[in-house]
């Protein structure tokens, strides 16, 4: 029987990957006062309701959308948690 | 020889492709992302914009187009195909050619003419191109800076298929002739087989003089002499 459940997921460019938008915001930090800054990386927070059949169906589910959309595999890595939605998300 | 112009929601130069087009004689028709066939001598051009507004990273929605499957069994079938901007990134999204493009290293949205160095001269976009005289074509982007990882550079770079890298107006490639941070200052690469070209600066944004210059249409000159159309 199928379930709901909300996936967590983040997308970030790999580590060798130059990013130009998290160097303006550690200088901006810098600016700020903030010198114990070492390093900002800016990447994507993406939340996905689903319906699938148990937990392991949407890990499988979620890992294949990230491959083929939500992240480009060149440049960005992608990490997700996986959780029962609470009522509030299934009724969205 | 004609011309297909995809559009897609948020493509913006169609009718400048279709424009530049029409002045080397190639009549060319729109197709909308949502049809799904292309004639086999069809050039297709994937023209600039921000297809589906660049939501979650350029191009990357708009390959899932329905026409998308006809554009990759016309390149696989050795179809020509051109990606300019917008293009070059669905391209790249789509797996057609290597690498990706990302956000530009100064973060800023660049609108400049640059200079073009023709790295390659085997394909039929470029084997007309004269390698000495670098091309004056403007850029208009701010997601246009080239990546791929170093083995892919690499290997692009030993078969050829860097067409075209930013230079200044002599025709060296120096970092300050680099307007977006791209790798090995690439502004264009080829497929494999050298019939699909994906490039950031816009070919049919110099097409006449009046308009600031006619660089762009060598490169139109040399696909339609590599198909034996003389167009001069």
């Amino acid at each position: 029987m199928a379930s709901t459940y909300l996936a967590r997921i983040d997308v970030m460019l790999k580590p060798l990957v130059n990013d130009p938008q998290g160097l303006a915001v550690r200088d901006s930090l810098g600016e700020l006062g903030f010198g114990g800054v070492r390093g900002v990386r800016v990447g994507k927070h993406i939340e996905v309701t689903l319906e699938a059949d148990g937990e392991a169906a949407a890990q499988g589910d979620i890992d294949s959308m990230c491959r083929k959309l939500l992240a480009n595999g060149v440049i960005e890595m992608f990490s997700f948690t996986i959780e029962a939605a609470p009522e509030a998300v299934r009724a969205s | 020889m004609r011309a297909a112009v995809l559009v897609f929601p948020g493509t913006w130069s169609d009718s400048d492709c279709m424009y530049a087009l029409e002045r080397v004689g190639v009549p060319s028709r729109r197709v909308w992302h949502r049809e799904t066939h292309l004639d086999d001598d069809e050039l297709v051009v994937l023209a600039g914009g921000f297809s589906y507004g660049d939501y979650l990273r350029c191009g990357a929605i708009a390959r899932f187009s329905p026409i998308m499957g006809a554009v990759q069994s016309h390149a696989a079938n050795g179809g020509l195909v051109i990606g300019i901007c917008n293009g070059f990134q669905i391209l790249c999204e789509a797996g057609l050619l290597p690498g990706v493009l990302m956000r530009n290293a100064s973060l800023q949205f660049r609108c400049q003419d640059v200079h073009l160095l023709v790295d390659n001269r085997a394909s039929s976009f470029t084997q007309g191109l004269d390698p000495r005289h670098p091309l004056r074509i403007p850029i208009s982007h701010g997601e246009g800076n080239y990546f791929a990882d170093e083995a892919t550079l690499d290997r692009l770079e030993d078969a050829g298929r860097v067409a075209f890298r930013y230079c200044d107006a002599s025709g060296v490639v120096t970092p300050e002739a680099n307007p977006n941070g791209s790798v090995r200052n690439i502004a264009g690469v080829l497929n494999e087989r050298g019939n699909v070209l994906g490039m950031m600066p816009h070919p049919e944004r110099a097409c006449d003089s009046r308009l600031g210059g006619e660089d762009g249409n060598a490169i139109w000159h040399s696909m339609l002499e590599s198909v034996g159309v003389s167009s001069r």
